[in-house]
């Protein structure tokens, strides 16, 4: 049966993009975050720019309750809908609208798949540096949304760095245009960098200007091992002392370590304590001496080992054991808890000592892995959540890691976003006040409070 | 029929194996249904999620969720990419059988399967027939085939473009065999397949030369049946372990070395189901294991058996290859067929997404044909833009699809299969 409300939507975008039926709105409740599903009571899916502003202000007209969803990749629950709430899909609105080779910028729809724009961007010799791991199929609003990062977040930033502008509909359906195609602008607020990160709870984004960089010349790739997660933790801050900003900075303990190598079997050394992955790249001569001192740092802080990718291959072997990080934790066993605290990272020695801790005080399998150079690591909790009794325990351990991480100075989330997943901690970390102008700011911007309630300030 | 709680109860049997999928999503990069339709319950993320909701008696329209989870080409891309390793092929199988049970087997497949590919000799009498009388009982027999074997439906929907069944069947023209080791001192059982025998019969004798060329025995039983993928995927266990069992009496007969097909489909489903699905005679188990463990495919066996390699460009074709599913997926094998292309002289050029499925899966082609031929053409257009002028590949049913597909296009490129290309290689030779 259908609704009058459907009908409406279906007069703006078509009736085979909305979706009413039982089957498909259970197939939007959830996202990749490990909490409980929530049905919309419809699912619409614009096709362009105009349909996409109407769907926004019917939805406000009836205040019905808005999550835009992208590839719904996100793991901290951002695109669990409210109750009885609208989905709003956007990948239909996929088309890659500009790319300026002089300029070096790219506008795109929002739901632009990510390593498509990487590879068009490539296509014309320019660079798209955020990759999250989720890049095949994330799409760029959803990493604005966020402010994704990626594997090469030490040198080249996360996605903040790259959005120049960001043109959006208001809950009135008006659409906002912010930021410029030029390098620099100061016309007025900054609220394309008010939109980054904001999670659907602001406004709806329609288009995106993003910058593209010269790729880099050269690059030389290296894994270092070491016999304690301390001293590879300390040659991380060494090597950032020395001033020297490697692309990637990836760290594995030993429990990651030896699930890659049971994953893959590509030759891991399974006793090492702790392996650091590392990429210094930029103009060949640079690069060259970088290595070299690299090189001599990881062995004054104690590496037994260390191996430099000698060609494609043997590069490819260093950042394939760094992906299969994942999927080989993931699959020891049915649910796998990925947290995301980060701390400065002269302080990822002291975290990884409190995960440690964690893990023996609530008797928890933990596997870390992690962007050290961004002192962002990613505990991984390994667990069941059928078995209740040790979901108590991982809901402790989680609380737990936040509060060390803030202890060190750090913050809730370094990528993944706070969702519906972290907004209780969110005070721990600011205070009320900062809270009180957030509610303050939307109740303003969103009267109706439709734009994806209940996430980030609750 | 069981009412929604016992529904609920047999998928929950799956549950161990539905709670390995973490949600991550990353399927949509690689599932071909998605990449049309964009709809997050044609992707397997959105599956898995359906039938975990009726499991949990959060759904109440299992008719609904049948539908989504028929709307699969059963190609196991993503299986072979989830970063979980959910065994997805499996619960899939699996899902189709519970639902099966729980609506039961249509009419008209229980006509076709349990009466007609469960019976061999029938089944080859009404293809013979109606090869003959092609044109005259066209519709009939495209009913028939469309939905027996999932595998023969590309063409026979709307308007075929080329004529379906072989004049002759392999099974006329070499009714069995039974021919000593030769030179290679190796002999092989032949499974030939009901695609092969009734439609591309010169496929198989194309692999009977080459054997005999190489020094290779053959062994091949007579009334052989269906592998049993087309029932299976249909959710009729019964059949297909009678399909299997009657395989089994055929070949246990013979002594051999390894068991090839030229089919893909054939080769994962005797290899990996049959070990697995199969619920019949416990007595045959272990024979089965053993079987499955001697199943090759024939470029591998010849790549890696004998030895075959690449040789110098000879005879202008140029050529280039599609990945089955069932090779690429199932099996991970990629590398012999494109072997075998060069060892037969040809010059070798690889497509653009070489390996995404072509879009002719199960009885998916019949009921989303449309669907189907939007994953096709894509294919077609990915072989066009190659600039070659013969598409092989190993997979019968892949060969009709595609035929289908570039005719639709009016591309002029041949299809052939990997085997065909080095069977004539080997005429050129002597
Ligand atoms: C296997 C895996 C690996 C991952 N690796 C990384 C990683 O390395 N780094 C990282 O940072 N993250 C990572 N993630 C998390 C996730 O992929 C990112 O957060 C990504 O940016 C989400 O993109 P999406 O398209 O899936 O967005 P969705 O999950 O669909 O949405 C995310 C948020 O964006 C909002 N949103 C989406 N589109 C719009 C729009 N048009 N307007 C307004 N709001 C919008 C949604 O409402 C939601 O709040 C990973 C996830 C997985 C499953
Ligand atoms: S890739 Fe695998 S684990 Fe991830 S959502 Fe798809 S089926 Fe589930
Ligand atoms: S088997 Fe193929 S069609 Fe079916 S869900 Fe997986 S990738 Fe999609």
């Amino acid at each position: 049966m259908k609704t009058a409300i459907s009908k409406e939507f279906e007069a703006i975008v078509g009736e085979t993009n909305v979706m009413a039926s039982e089957v498909d709105r259970h197939t939007y409740s959830y996202d990749a975050a490990v909490l409980d599903s929530e049905m919309p009571s419809l699912v619409v899916r614009p096709e362009n720019s105009e349909a996409l502003g109407k769907t926004v202000k019917l939805c406000n007209d009836n205040g019905l309750p808005l999550t835009v969803r992208g590839a719904g990749t996100n793991l901290s629950g951002g695109t669990i809908p409210h109750p009885g709430g609208v989905v709003v899909l956007t990948n239909g609105l996929n088309r890659i609208l500009e790319l300026n080779e002089e300029d070096m910028y790219a506008v795109v729809e929002p739901g632009v798949v990510t390593t498509s724009l990487a590879t068009e961007a490539a296509a014309c010799g320019l660079f798209y540096p955020p990759d999250p791991g989720s890049q095949a199929v994330s799409t760029l609003g959803g990493n604005v949304a966020e402010n994704a990062g990626g594997l090469r977040g030490l040198k080249y930033g996360v996605t903040k760095d790259y959005v120049m502008g960001v043109d959006f509909w208001d809950v009135n359906g008006n659409l906002v245009k912010t930021g410029s195609r030029t390098v620099k602008c100061a016309s007025g607020y900054n609220l394309a960098g008010l939109m980054v990160g904001s999670e659907g709870t602001l406004g709806v984004f329609d288009k995106l200007i993003l910058k593209l960089i010269p790729p880099p010349k050269t690059s030389r790739s290296m894994m270092a091992i070491f016999s304690s997660m301390k001293s590879a933790s300390e040659t991380v801050s060494a090597i950032i002392a020395a001033k020297i900003v490697p692309a990637t900075l990836e760290i594995m303990d030993n429990f990651t370590i030896r699930a890659v190598e049971n994953f893959r079997h590509a030759g891991l050394p399974t006793e090492a304590a702790a392996l650091l992955l590392i990429e210094v790249d930029g103009h060949p001569g640079q690069v060259e001496e970088d290595a070299v001192r690299v090189e001599q740092i990881c062995r004054e802080h104690g590496a037994s080992k260390l191996k430099v990718a000698s060609d494609a291959a043997e590069r490819n072997a260093v950042w394939q054991a760094r992906r299969d990080a994942l999927p080989a934790l993931a699959k020891l066993k049915p649910t796998c808890v990925l947290e995301d605290a980060t701390v400065p990272r002269s302080k990822i020695p002291a975290m990884i000592q409190a995960l440690d801790e964690i893990s023996q005080k609530f008797a928890l399998t933990i596997g870390t892995f992690g962007h050290a150079g961004d002192g962002n690591l990613h505990p991984t909790i390994l667990t069941d959540k059928r078995d209740h009794k040790e979901w108590q325990r991982v809901e402790k351990a989680i609380d737990e890691i936040f509060n060390r991480a803030l202890e060190l100075g750090g913050t809730l989330s370094g990528e993944h976003g706070i969702g519906l997943a972290k907004a209780k901690y969110m005070v721990l970390e600011t205070n009320s006040g900062t809270l009180d102008y957030c509610r303050r700011m939307k109740s303003v911007l969103d009267p109706k409070g439709i734009l994806n309630p209940g996430k980030i300030i609750g | 029929m069981a009412n929604l709680q016992q529904l609920a109860q047999m998928f929950k049997e799956l549950d161990d194996q539905l709670v390995s999928c973490m949600r991550c999503g990353m399927c949509q990069a690689v599932c071909p249904v998605f990449a049309q339709t964009g709809r997050e319950a044609d992707v397997t993320r959105g599956k898995l999620a359906l039938l975990d909701g009726l499991a949990r008696e959060m759904l109440a329209d299992p008719d609904g969720v049948n539908e989504k989870l028929n709307r699969c080409l059963l190609c196991g891309t993503c299986q072979s990419n989830c970063p979980s390793g959910v065994r997805i092929m499996d619960i899939f199988l699996k899902a189709r059988a519970i639902m099966t049970g729980y609506f039961g087997l249509s009419k008209t497949k229980q006509v076709i399967f349990r009466g007609m590919l469960a019976n061999p000799r029938l089944f080859n009498a009404l293809t013979g027939m109606g090869a003959t009388f092609q044109g005259l009982f066209t519709k009939k027999v495209d009913d028939m085939l469309g939905s027996s074997c999932a595998r023969f439906n590309a063409p026979l929907v709307a308007d075929r473009h080329f004529n379906t069944l072989a004049a002759t069947p392999l099974h006329r023209i070499v009714p069995q065999l039974d021919t000593p080791a030769g030179a290679s001192g190796l002999r092989v059982a032949f499974f030939t397949g009901c695609v092969i025998d009734k439609i591309f019969p010169h496929v198989g004798e194309a692999a009977l030369k080459v054997l005999k060329e190489k020094g290779v025995g053959v062994f091949l039983p007579s009334k052989q049946a269906c592998c049993g993928i087309p029932a299976l995927s249909s959710g009729d266990g019964t059949t297909f372990d009678k399909l299997v069992a009657m395989n089994m009496h055929r070949f246990m007969s013979g002594e051999f070395d390894y068991l090839l097909t030229t089919c893909a489909t054939c080769t994962s489903t005797i290899k990996e189901l049959w070990p697995q699905m199969f619920k019949g005679d416990p007595a045959l188990r272990a024979e089965i294991k053993e079987l499955a463990d001697k199943t090759m495919d024939i470029s591998q066996f010849l790549v890696d058996i004998l030895g075959v390699q690449e040789a110098e460009v000879a005879n202008g074709k140029k050529v280039t290859y599609h990945d089955p599913c069932h090779l690429k997926n199932s099996l991970a094998i990629t590398v012999q067929p494109r072997t075998m292309i060069k060892a037969a002289g040809c010059t070798f050029q690889e497509m653009r997404e070489a390996g995404s499925c072509c879009g002719c899966g199960g009885s998916f082609n019949v009921a989303h044909y449309d669907l189907s031929k939007k994953i096709g053409t894509r294919k077609a257009e990915n072989i066009i833009n190659s600039g070659m002028d013969t598409l092989a590949t190993s997979c019968p049913a892949c060969m009709l699809h595609i035929t289908d597909m570039l005719s639709r296009k009016n591309a002029g490129i041949e299809v052939k299969h990997v085997i065909e290309l080095y069977a004539d290689s080997i005429k050129n030779e002597g």
